[in-house]
């Protein structure tokens, strides 16, 4: 009787077809009700607060519940989905969101992980800022509706001026400052993610042809690093314990800036100095500073696993953390300080107006200070000098 | 009846899966096979990755040297302190700082030690500057250094309480008072009438926990990533890195690595082994060469103190920090003080508590009902090829969890259990081992004339467990419960990816909260993952002290 009675349940169930993003107000239909699990890395309180507005958000205005899953590592939410996929876990999916980025992203694309295309559908998609190729494309490959951007960061350097009040604001320079005052510079080492940004940073200002970064690297990588290595043999004995450990992570270095150990530290986030201040992590004598050939920019994206079990959810966040206020409330040095993805030319004046009242952080430098920004190159460049960092100074 | 003795077969089945499960997601893309990543054909190009690792051979070196440095230096200290101090005050002190030098977790001891000791930690503010003269700190490679002795020492205060606890909860069955007595009576010192006539009884109960200290200095991850060398990283630190590598294909290597770990830490088991045979057989002249008086005593009762004093001074610190605003060198306190972490942190670990003290308490419940009736079942039904079988489910403690956990998911996943009950499961892998290595010897070493009494009068063989033999060992019972339940409550990977994130616990959020560097936050769960643990060992130091108020032969070691 009662096994009837479940096959009839079952029969009566709609079969769950994905959701089309194209039908947005189906979309919120299906959303409405759902719990959508956001696995993102949970080690900055800010990002924390800003996740647990966006869940206080999408509840009320989409009736989305929204958890934060919190990482202390990306790979750990990318293990569960390929575990998944080994057990035949086709749906069901415990993760539905994840904060990716470059390289995860890359690799989870490559391997059939992801759900998509959606993202170019969402209805706030026509304010992103499209001409701005780290919103299409992430560590130059191509997104193609896999993942959505939400933030934008750039590579700034800090530095306390009560120690350090002029800064070097070139690689050279650097290494000239760092000969006269050995033991007061160091960078986490790679393959952390902000490690290897300095390792292309230092490339980009260094070899002969920049423009070759944006193709795979191929018979020109040895003449291409060749002054990278160079400058890395030169810097590494004038390095923070002469280069024999380096901080794991990008918050050890800060906390190593904190402790007076160093000087100055490469940040991928603009804001991160006046938001470390505000917390007492920094001192308030800390600014911001870029180099003056540029930095690398690049933006953080949210993508949905192939199997997640709240689809519709996943999207409605994804185009909530799209809209101007959104954007305006992750850009506020005081909640996060993130660059926004959006064009303010293509937003209602409205809205424009959230942008233009912002005030910015102490530490933090306004956006036409921040110099040029120079794109991510291509994936194939960072796999090889981070072996070839790890053969030369890593042991 | 039939239970009971099928209790051996029972533990094995429930927990073979899992444990087969693990092995062969470890194994398998050591191969080269992982269906998911496209590795369908197996080969030897994983292996072939992992020699190719320029490091390996120094990873695996500091491997080697740290693992075996770490559990000899903390053996030596436990026994040359009980040696010294059995029975006196000193030795009660230092037992009561037990509960909290075991609870508090390796990472935040890590922690604490990495700040009283770095160039810009709270040693260097104290003395700063108007004893050193640094007004900067000095570019000193204390932390991190090349030979990981920071880390053998990061390794040691934390073994120390534990084999401490072991030894404790075995010291009743090794009769020291009379064996010292003849020892004393025959002329011997204090310290050396202990290591000829006692350490040798002892050493037999405590033999699987000091393996155990042993596999784990071998694949400790957090502590080497926080106080270890990392150019290279010792083998377990570059399994995680490989694991964590955004690049997929990294996965194989990473298995293989994971093999070369288990090859590595049953290595070390073997030679440890061999040890035990060597120091056995070279020892036996100078344990028949008569009375000797050995001057070592205050060294034994200095170095329990150092080590029990740095953990809780950087219990301390931690606990500054989490109330610390502004903290710069070389200010040897915070400017001033904030509750924010607390008010910021509190309620949602506070939520959290709840939720890991129930997935605790089933994992440890069942652990120790596992243990116990296997046991028993051993006991008495002379089932000893079958719990020796057992060994199996230590397989989980030699295996760096990070490579260990995919094919336990795996296998969670294609069962389609609930994750609560899964996690649980989960959990269990890792707590059952601990708890059975700490029951076991004990357990097998009580005086079955007790049993034997008993029956003369009148006592059936249930009555015997829960009435007699129950009560006289409920200082190990107790201990492997607190044991049991502190390794579940430290439990994150587990708990995350079997989980999915759908278990939230207070090691979950704890760690992730903890990875963003930020030392107030740190501060802060450390704290609340110590309180939750500590709870436990204070128990089980406590009850079986007040159970034994008016029976002074069971209360052994106090």
């Amino acid at each position: 009787m009662r096994l009837t009675f479940l096959i009839a349940a079952l029969f009566a169930l709609p079969l769950r077809a994905d959701p089309d993003p194209t039908d947005w107000t189906a979309v919120l239909e299906d959303a409405r009700g759902q719990t959508v699990y956001w696995h993102a890395w949970g080690g900055a309180t800010a990002t924390n607060d800003f996740i647990r507005w966006v869940a206080q958000q999408v509840d009320d205005r989409f009736g989305v519940r929204l958890t934060h899953v919190k990482l202390a590592d990306t790979a750990d939410a990318v293990s569960r989905v390929i575990a998944e996929k080994n057990a035949g876990k086709t749906d069901g999916g415990a993760v539905d969101l994840i904060w990716i980025n470059g390289a995860n992203f890359a690799a989870m694309k490559e391997n059939g992980l992801l759900y998509g295309p959606w993202a170019e559908d969402l209805p706030n998609r026509r304010y992103v800022d499209i001409t701005d190729r780290a919103t299409t494309h992430d560590f130059t490959v191509p997104t193609e509706g896999y993942e959505s951007p939400w933030a934008k960061a750039q590579v700034v350097f800090y530095h306390d001026t009560a120690r350090l009040p002029a800064p070097p604001v070139s690689m050279p320079a650097l290494l000239n400052w760092a000969r006269q005052t050995p033991g007061r510079f160091t960078y986490p080492q790679p393959p952390d993610f902000l490690g290897t940004t300095f390792l292309k940073q230092a490339l980009y200002e260094l070899t002969p042809d920049p423009a070759a970064l944006q193709s795979a690297a191929g018979e020109n990588y040895d003449t291409a690093t060749a002054p990278l290595w160079a400058f890395l043999d030169d810097l590494t004995p004038h390095l923070w314990r002469q280069g024999r450990a380096y901080p794991q992570t990008g918050p050890r270095q800060l906390q190593l800036m904190a402790d007076g150990e160093i000087d100055l530290a490469i940040s991928f986030s603009p804001g991160e100095a006046s938001t470390a201040i505000a917390s007492g992590q920094l001192p308030d004598t800390v600014r911001t500073f870029v180099l003056e050939r540029g930095t690398i920019g690049n933006a953080s994206f949210v993508a949905i696993p192939f199997n997640a079990s709240a689809k519709a959810g996943a999207m409605v966040v994804a185009d909530f953390l799209l809209s101007p206020m959104a954007q305006a409330h992750a850009q506020d040095p005081v909640v996060l300080g993130y660059g926004t993805v959006l064009a303010l030319d293509k937003l209602p004046a409205p809205d424009r107006a959230r942008f233009t009242a912002l005030e910015l952080g102490i530490a933090t430098l306004p956006p036409e200070a921040l110099g040029p920004t120079l794109p991510e190159p291509h994936p194939s460049w960072t796999t090889r000098i981070e072996q070839d960092w790890a053969r030369r100074f890593g042991g | 009846m039939q239970l009971l003795r099928a209790a051996p077969a029972l533990t094995l089945l429930i927990l073979l899966g899992p444990v087969a499960a693990g092995l062969m997601g470890t194994l398998a893309p050591a191969f080269g096979v992982l269906p998911a990543l496209g590795g369908t054909t197996p080969g030897l190009a994983p292996l072939r990755t992992l020699l190719a690792w320029p490091g390996l051979t120094e990873a695996v070196g500091l491997s080697i040297s740290t693992g075996i440095a770490a559990t000899i230096l903390s053996l030596g200290v436990v026994t040359l302190f009980t040696a010294g101090w059995y029975g006196t005050r000193p030795m009660r002190w230092l037992t009561r700082l037990l509960a909290p030098l075991l609870a508090i977790p390796h990472a935040a001891a890590a922690f604490g030690l990495a700040f009283l000791v770095a160039p810009s930690g709270w040693l260097a503010r104290v003395f700063s500057p108007w004893a050193t003269g640094w007004d900067r700190p000095p570019d000193l490679l204390i932390v991190q250094d090349p030979l990981g002795l920071t880390m053998i020492a990061g390794l040691v205060v934390k073994e120390i309480p534990f084999l401490m606890l072991m030894t404790l909860a075995a010291l009743p069955q090794a009769h020291p008072e009379k064996r010292l007595t003849i020892a004393r009576a025959l002329g011997h010192g204090r310290v050396s009438g202990w290591l000829k006539a006692v350490f040798p009884a002892v050493y037999t109960q405590i033999r699987l926990p000091v393996y155990a200290v042993l596999a784990y200095s071998l694949t400790v991850v957090d502590v080497a990533i926080i106080l270890g060398p990392n150019t290279p990283p010792p083998l377990a630190v570059q399994v995680v890195r490989w694991m964590s590598d955004p690049d997929l294909s990294m996965r194989f290597p990473a298995s293989a690595g994971a093999m070369l770990q288990l090859v590595l830490v049953l290595g070390a088991l073997g030679l440890w082994r061999l040890g035990e045979h060597m120091i056995a057989r070279l020892a036996r002249p100078w344990a028949e060469a008569g009375p000797q008086h050995l001057p070592m005593r205050g060294a034994g009762l200095a170095l329990a103190a150092l080590g029990a004093g740095t953990v809780l001074a950087g219990l301390g610190v931690l606990g500054l920090w989490s109330v610390a605003g502004f903290w710069p060198f070389p200010d040897a306190l915070p400017r001033s003080t904030e509750m924010a972490g607390w008010v910021r942190h509190g309620a949602a670990l506070g939520t959290a508590a709840w939720e890991t003290l129930r997935i605790a308490t089933a994992a440890t419940g069942a652990a120790l009902g596992m243990a116990l009736a296997c046991l028993e079942a051993e006991h008495r039904f002379g089932l000893t090829p079958g719990t020796r079988s057992l060994w199996v489910l230590y397989l989980p403690l030699l295996i760096p969890q990070v490579a260990f956990l995919p094919g336990l998911q795996t296998l969670a996943l294609i069962t389609g259990a609930p994750e609560g009950g899964m996690v649980v499961l989960g959990h269990l892998v890792f707590v059952l081992p601990y708890v059975f290595l700490t029951l076991a010897a004990p357990w097998r070493a009580w005086d079955t004339r007790h049993a034997t009494v008993a029956a003369a009068l009148g006592a059936g063989p249930w009555r015997v467990f829960w009435t007699v033999r129950l009560p006289m060992l409920a200082s190990p019972v107790l201990t492997a419960g607190a044991v049991g339940l502190a390794v579940s409550v430290g439990q994150y990977l587990p708990t995350l990816l079997i989980g999915g994130g759908r278990i939230q616990t207070l090691t979950t959020e704890a760690v992730a909260l903890a990875s963003g560097g930020d030392r107030r936050v740190i501060g802060v769960t450390a704290l609340a993952q110590t309180a939750l643990a500590v709870g436990g060992f204070a128990l089980a130091l406590a009850i079986p002290r007040l159970m034994w108020r008016n029976r002074r032969g069971l209360r052994g070691g106090r």
